[in-house]
């Protein structure tokens, strides 16, 4: 038998510590159709019942205001799931209850799993489990996820109560004289009309009819004659309840709603012993770590120190990976017969997919690090203390995850930080988020301001990289506050915020999170990089020289081989020379010399030739194929193609290029268009609009700054 | 002898019971699926770094919000504090 268990619970309630450790390997992560709320599934046996785990995302409410908790109500009445397993921080019973009171009030068949009874005894508190479970009606399990204590129970659980098919009523909580009244006349229309093919519960439409919820009262519409007479009943509440009380109905549903729990709680559920501590652990923490003058300087601190770290860490295994493809390529070259062929699999694949494959190490490395950070709940703080910076830009707190999954730490990426963006609730705040976050440091940008620095500042990198950084977030800040003051005006979003308690991550959930994240960039490689890579070599090979040229090259070959040489050095150069300036000309004689060929009129004001053209127009694809194409370029027309001397030699012995050049490049690297993956990510979050007002604007952003630099350059 | 205050208006480690949420809307839907109603009692953990947004603790956790979201909470405290 096949059944769908749903995990709930607050944010920080160790939901996905429990879905992990129930599913572990046996999960794979997609999307909910149409939009980017996560949507982890995973797979779990029990006796004969195979089950489907669906981790729900974390929520406060049930409300219908956020995307999140959009997705996690409808799926509870859309999807029906078998059973429904709350997860709670049991250290934080009432809150969480708040959850556990609007599941049931749905009707949905709800398990209450107790999470954290560790801390819940480590703080001399007791909660009498058989005695909540009495009151709630609902079976109530202890658990400490993170050992996997009581997880047997859950399960064991979780199988009698889909065996038994126990029935749950919708929960019926009073919500005073006046409310009780309006919702009994309310859910007897609503019965007699089966209004909305009697998928909900009758009075809890109702009650969101009180609580003006858009989702429902829009569904409402589709039946106009009882929306109107519901929403009559809903506006008459709401002027008898402000008249006598000066309340809004949503106000009292909440106070009822926190009443009932207060009054469960009431019957000695939870003790607590008298000498609790003023401060707990993560009290004494958030002293030193939220202090005034001790919080920045940390924060500052922590986010360098992993940024160094990685790149201490990362440069080893980084080394293993370019030379295994290095080898592989030249292999390659080896095996195949030379030609059309073994060009496309050494210089397009191999040099294009390996070139990103090889910053694998360093972006799981960066991925470890922010799911440390975010595990154990310093992103909350960092959210925090930076919360007054980022208004002033127009921007929340909570920009502050996906600016830093961005690439606000160099090694990030866009894409995973425009998809985080959906934690923010106002749509202005999320659009400039979303907009400002791709000029920030991402991985992919990484190889690129190495490489040149590697070139032009040697023995600098990390302070190159430092810098690029700072200035990453410069513009970003800078262009969200003007965005937010020109295109995207409007007020600031609310900033209420729970600061979980420091907890240490757990290895499994690290490992699956850098795995995740990883997978999501290895994917990229392996997917667009490989096409855009087939592409740009393509682009880069056809068309190919007419045929009079080629006759030309094989004549002048024949002329130099024919004529009398001094020695045999000067015969050699003079060959090479001659292979260079035909490579030359075949890769500007192909379709992507063309347009980088085209485009040099206006790159040269910025410092760009044709050749750094078509690795920028590769580079809208996937930035990673800046370099790979950069190579491309300059190895195809070098003097001695087979002598692979480093890029970086290559580009500092080159006349094109100078100090101005690679500085007006790297701007332009750090802020011109996001990759196309991005874009369409933007298109996914928001809409077409706004990825193709992106494009437009980062670019041209990003070449008034470049063409800035290279100016002052020439000047000085 | 009791004060009724906005929540801006206090000071770390002072401590009070929530007397009146006046914010409407989204802030307000906000404010109360977190577990600030009235009667519910808070104390004042401290501010970040720039002295905004405010750190408060309520039924046995930490909630942070700015100070112009705190203006609309009213909060009853004992003794006579300004």
């Amino acid at each position: 038998m096949s059944i769908t268990l749903a995990l709930m619970g607050n944010p920080n309630s160790g939901k996905t510590t429990l879905f992990n450790s129930l599913t572990g390997s046996r999960q794979h992560v997609g999307n909910y159709p149409g939009i980017t709320v996560e949507k982890r599934e995973g797979h779990l046996k029990i006796q004969d019942l195979d089950i489907n785990v669906i981790d729900l995302p974390g929520t406060y409410s049930l409300t219908a205001y956020t995307q999140d908790e959009l997705v996690a109500r409808n799926f509870l009445i859309e999807n029906q799931p078998d059973a429904v397993l709350t997860i709670l921080d049991a250290t934080n019973l009432e809150r969480s209850l708040y959850l556990v009171v609007q599941i049931m009030e749905l009707g949905s068949p709800a398990l209450v799993a107790l999470n954290m009874m560790d801390e819940v005894r480590r703080k001399g508190m007791t909660i009498d489990t058989a005695r909540l479970s009495k009151v709630l009606d609902l079976p109530v399990m202890d658990l400490v996820a993170r050992t996997g204590e009581g997880k047997e129970r859950v399960l064991q659980e979780v199988y009698s109560a889909v065996k038994n098919k126990v029935e749950r009523q919708p929960l019926r909580i009073s919500y005073g004289h006046d409310l009780d009244e309006a919702l009994d006349k309310m859910q007897e229309i609503i019965d007699e009309a089966s209004f909305l093919g009697g998928r909900y519960p009758a009075r809890w439409l109702g009650l969101k009819y009180l609580e003006n919820d858009e989702e429902i009262l829009s569904q409402g519409q589709s039946n106009p004659e009882v929306h109107a007479r519901l929403q009559e009943i809903a506006r008459q509440l709401a002027e008898h309840c402000r008249q006598t009380l000066n309340m809004e109905p949503e106000s009292l549903i909440a106070d009822y709603r926190y009443g009932f729990i207060t009054s469960l709680l009431k019957e000695g559920i939870v003790t607590r012993s008298n000498q609790q501590a003023r401060y707990d652990l993560t009290d004494k923490i958030d002293l030193v770590l939220t202090n005034r003058l001790a919080g920045p300087i940390l924060m500052f601190a922590i986010v360098y120190l992993m940024f160094v770290l990685t790149f201490v860490l990362g440069d080893i295994p980084l080394g293993w990976v370019e030379d295994f493809f290095a080898w592989l390529g030249e292999t390659t070259e080896a095996i195949l017969p030379e030609g059309l062929f073994s060009s496309m699999i050494s210089s397009g694949i191999i040099a294009g997919v390996g070139g990103v494959l090889s910053f694998t190490p360093l972006i799981l490395i960066m991925f470890f690090f922010l799911s440390i950070l975010e595990d154990s709940g310093y992103m909350a703080r960092m959210a925090y203390m930076l919360d007054r910076v980022f208004r002033t830009f127009g921007l929340h707190g909570c920009s502050v995850m996906p600016f830093i999954i961005s690439g606000g730490i160099p090694g990030g990426c866009a894409v995973p930080g425009i998809m985080a963006t959906r934690t923010l609730r106002s749509p202005k705040e999320k659009i400039a988020t979303i907009l400002t976050a791709p000029f920030l440091n991402c991985g992919a940008k990484v190889p690129v301001f190495l490489l040149l620095s590697a070139a032009f500042f040697p023995d600098s990198g990390a302070s190159v990289m430092f810098w690029v950084t700072l200035a990453g977030w410069i513009v970003a800040m800078l262009s969200a506050w003007l965005l937010r003051s020109t295109i995207i005006r409007g007020e600031a979003t609310p900033f209420v915020m729970e600061l979980p308690p420091y907890r240490l991550p757990t290895l499994k959930g690290l490992l699956l999170h850098t795995w995740e994240r990883a997978w999501q960039y290895i994917r990229k490689a392996g997917t667009v990089i490989l096409a855009v890579s087939v592409l740009l070599w393509a682009a880069m090979t056809f068309p190919q020289l007419p045929e009079e040229r080629e006759d030309h090259y094989t004549n002048q070959e024949a002329v130099i081989e024919a004529q009398a040489w001094d020695n045999e050095e000067d015969k050699e150069f003079a060959l090479l020379n001659l292979v260079n300036d035909k490579s030359q000309e075949e890769l500007q004689y192909s379709l992507a010399g063309r347009i980088g060929t085209a485009l040099e009129p206006i790159s040269r004001l910025a410092g760009f030739d044709w050749r750094t053209n078509i690795a920028l127009i590769g580079g809208f694809a996937a930035k990673e194929i800046v370099v790979s194409s950069l190579g491309t370029a300059y190895s195809l027309g070098e003097v001695d193609p087979d002598e692979s001397g480093k890029l970086s030699d290559r580009l500092r012995n080159d006349p094109h290029w100078n100090v101005w050049v690679a500085l007006s490049f790297m701007a332009f690297v750090l802020l011109y268009a996001p990759c196309f993956v991005a874009v369409v990510m933007i298109a996914k979050e928001l809409n077409w609009k706004w990825a193709t007002f992106s494009v437009i604007f980062n670019t041209v952003l990003a070449y008034i700054i470049s063409v800035g630099i290279f100016q002052v350059g020439r000047i000085i | 002898m009791t004060h009724t205050i906005s929540l801006r208006s206090m000071r770390q480690d002072q401590s009070g019971t929530i007397y009146q949420v006046n914010a409407k809307g989204e802030l307000g839907r906000r404010i109360r699926d977190m577990g600030l109603v009235p009667g519910t009692p808070i104390t004042i953990l401290g501010r970040a770094p720039l002295k905004d947004p405010v750190a408060l603790r309520l039924r046995d956790f930490t909630l942070t919000l700015r100070n112009n979201e705190a203006d609309y909470i009213l909060v009853e405290t004992e003794g006579g504090q300004e």
